[in-house]
């Protein structure tokens, strides 16, 4: 049986437990139905040109863990930001862990979805945002939509500052032989509220794992958001993430995305502006060895005038990688005093590492400020002589000078402690120790 | 100190020096002028080690030892330092951190441990206190955003912490201004002692009235077509250029 029957024979199953004439599963047997019609998407289709998913739905996956995994605190500890002092979202195998995790009601929420998409006192936000800000054609969004059952729910109320960072964090233990999950997260930051957010997900043992994830954030006005991801997985992990944002006037939502490790990874980022003023941040640093694959397809939608994005995505490709990067831009005529910028540098490290980078501006405002750069080069030998030239042998002068160039996006990382540690990982990704902290 | 024979080198197939002879010994300062486009950055980069340049023939000797199969940093660490005319930026490294791996990095092929960190600091404080280099210019990213005369003056302050035996100043004269030109200048004389040498790269002769050359060549076209002492640079102060590509022009 083809992997996408198994998906669609497996719904039965899935909806044994669920009401089945609550809207929020007819939204989902609608977004199976786009599943069945569309398919997986293939190399046919423009956007995705440069990613293939044949070779990893050739598998078979688990859909369902088959028993609870308990995992120990001290194996998973050092996946964490801190200890202490951060609200925690933690799944293994797609299932909750209340043991692991640190949630809270207490004057915000930071919960699970599963219990907002079952309780009524969630019931009008989930009317409002579920499944109203992720697109609806899209083949890989409608099927997780269709599976949507768990993930993490965050609502921040108005003009409530998240005193600590929150962690979503998905283990997959590896004791499946296979596995798919389709976790489904949902923040909403309400006026004048802030908060950051750290996402990852994480295996623990080599093993066929494929992460179909969709996370839908609302910023609503004066609002911030400040939201990490951190895709350092093992090998044999891959991960499809749709990130969808709306954000309303005077709003600023940042995404970093860090992509060091795993096998393939998609990030399709998704923002659009449905009021005025409206500032988004996109940026990422990526560096990949081995045959590993990442793809960053991004959309800002100017819908509304006077609205900022900035996009600065920084790529060091080893050995036999590919890197791709779609950035879209989209001005609507209404849309004046637009200020979009866009800049994708890369680094090939060997010749036979790969980047198709590719900007895509469609602007229908006369009154707009955008640029794009975009560029694929090599170290500069120039700079390296400069640092061997000092007696910095040639390992550690490239990874100086690659730390160098990816050092714009780094510095814009407001928590200290994931600074520390993203440079710590690039460090390590870079085979060197350089003698000081990066 | 240096002695370099008959050296010709090329790059992508032109040949830049055609035939340079050297002889520079420890606690001597030789200057090196000569118009543009001469060689001048070419046999100071090949000096160095920089492998856009190939040696097709002659040799370079360090203290006897041949150059010609040590990679830039071990010619680093044989005592080689170039002071670059364009310093190269690296953001998101400081001033401090950079020093600090540089000088560990040529510990540890001398199969030194790291230096101790107080240590470190001290001579870092000694070294900035000689050039004029106030504290906060030592956290900021190296040479980002360093106007023409902090760059040098932070050439000079890693010449002053890796002490090296045979120190290259490429131009290190051109966007300095007067009360610069002074710092680095004496910042160069305190350096000097008997046990190390200096070549100074110029064009002009402003710098040599600041560093007293004990030497003075004249490159052209590739060769050194005339030397002598501190003279020979008010000499072609003077005369300018023309005079020595009429010299050469006559086969000298």
């Amino acid at each position: 049986m083809e992997f996408k029957e198994k998906l669609l024979s497996s719904h039965l199953a899935f909806e044994e437990d669920l009401d089945l004439n609550d809207s929020v599963h007819k939204t989902r047997a609608s977004a199976l139905k786009v599943f069945e019609d569309k398919g997986f998407p293939s190399k046919k289709e423009e956007a995705w040109k440069y990613t293939s998913l044949e070779a990893l739905i050739q598998k078979d996956y688990a859909l369902f863990p088959k028993s609870e995994s308990s995992i120990d605190v001290n194996d998973v500890k050092k996946y964490f930001l801190y200890d202490t002092d951060t609200y925690k979202v933690i799944f293994i195998d797609g299932v909750y862990s209340p043991f692991l995790s640190n949630t809270t009601h207490d004057g915000l929420d930071v919960c699970l979805m599963s219990a907002a998409l079952s309780k009524p006192k969630y019931r009008k936000l989930i009317d409002t945002y579920f499944n109203k800000i992720a697109p609806q054609g899209d083949s890989m969004t409608a099927l997780n939509t269709s599976y949507a059952k768990e993930g993490a729910y965050i609502y921040i109320p108005k003009s409530v500052v998240a005193e600590k960072p929150i962690e979503i964090i998905h283990f997959s233990s590896g004791n499946e032989n296979a596995l798919w999950l389709q976790p489904r997260n949902l923040i909403v930051v309400d006026e004048n509220a802030q908060v950051q957010i750290i996402e990852r997900h994480q295996s623990l043992k080599e093993h066929p794992v494929v992460t179909n994830c969709v996370t839908e954030i609302y910023v609503h006005q004066n609002a911030f958001l400040d939201y990490y991801k951190l895709q350092n997985d093992l090998p044999s992990a891959s991960l499809i993430d749709g990130t969808f944002i709306v954000q309303e006037k005077n709003s600023h939502a940042s995404v970093h995305t860090f992509s060091l490790g795993g096998k393939l990874i998609r990030n399709n980022l998704r923002y659009f502006h449905k009021g005025e003023h409206a500032m988004s941040t996109l940026k990422g640093v990526t560096i990949l060895h081995k045959k590993q694959h990442v793809d960053h397809a991004t959309l800002v939608h100017h819908a509304q005038p006077n609205c900022e994005s900035h996009q600065d995505y920084k790529g060091i490709f080893a050995e036999r990688s590919e890197g791709v990067f779609n950035g879209q831009i989209l001005v609507d005529k209404i849309a004046q005093k637009t200020n979009a910028f866009q800049q994708n540098n890369n680094i090939l490290l060997d010749d036979k590492a790969t980047v198709n980078t590719k900007p895509q501006l469609e602007i229908f405002a006369d009154d707009v400020k955008c640029s794009h750069g975009c560029t694929i080069g090599q170290l500069d030998e120039e700079a390296l002589f400069y640092l061997r030239s000092r007696g910095i042998p040639k390992k550690e002068a490239k990874a100086l000078l690659t730390y160098a160039f990816a050092n714009n996006v780094l510095e814009s990382v407001q928590l200290p402690s994931l600074k520390k540690r993203i440079n710590g990982q690039i460090a390590k990704k870079l085979g060197v120790n350089l003698g000081f902290e990066l | 100190m240096l002695t370099i024979e008959n050296l010709h080198a090329e790059v992508d197939g032109k040949a830049i020096l055609k035939g340079i002879d050297l002889d520079v010994k420890a606690g001597e300062i030789h200057a090196i002028m000569g118009p543009n486009g001469s060689g001048k950055s070419t046999l100071s980069s090949l000096i160095a080690g920089n492998e856009d340049y190939q040696v097709t023939q002659g040799e370079m000797l360090l203290k006897g030892k041949d150059l010609s199969d040590l990679d830039a940093e071990e010619r680093a660490h044989e005592g080689i330092f170039l002071s670059f005319q364009y310093p190269v930026e690296i953001p998101g490294v400081s001033v401090t951190n950079f020093i600090k791996t540089a000088i560990n990095a040529n510990r540890k092929a001398k199969g030194l441990e790291d230096m101790p960190a107080s240590e470190l600091l001290k001579k870092i404080r000694e070294k900035a206190k000689l050039l004029d280099i106030d504290s906060k210019f030592l956290s900021r990213s190296l040479n980002e955003g360093f106007s023409g005369g902090e760059k040098k003056r932070n050439e000079i302050f890693q010449m002053a912490m890796l002490e090296p035996s045979l120190s290259i100043l490429d131009e290190t004269d051109s966007g300095l201004d007067i009360d610069a030109l002074k710092i680095v200048a004496n910042g160069v004389n305190k350096l000097k002692n008997k046990t190390n040498a200096t070549i100074v790269i110029t064009h002009y002769q402003r710098l040599l009235d600041y560093i007293v050359p004990d030497f003075v060549h004249v490159l052209f076209d590739g060769k050194i077509v005339k030397s002598g002492t501190k003279e020979l640079a008010h000499e072609l102060e003077a005369k300018g250029y023309d005079w020595i590509k009429e010299l050469a022009s006559h086969g000298i």
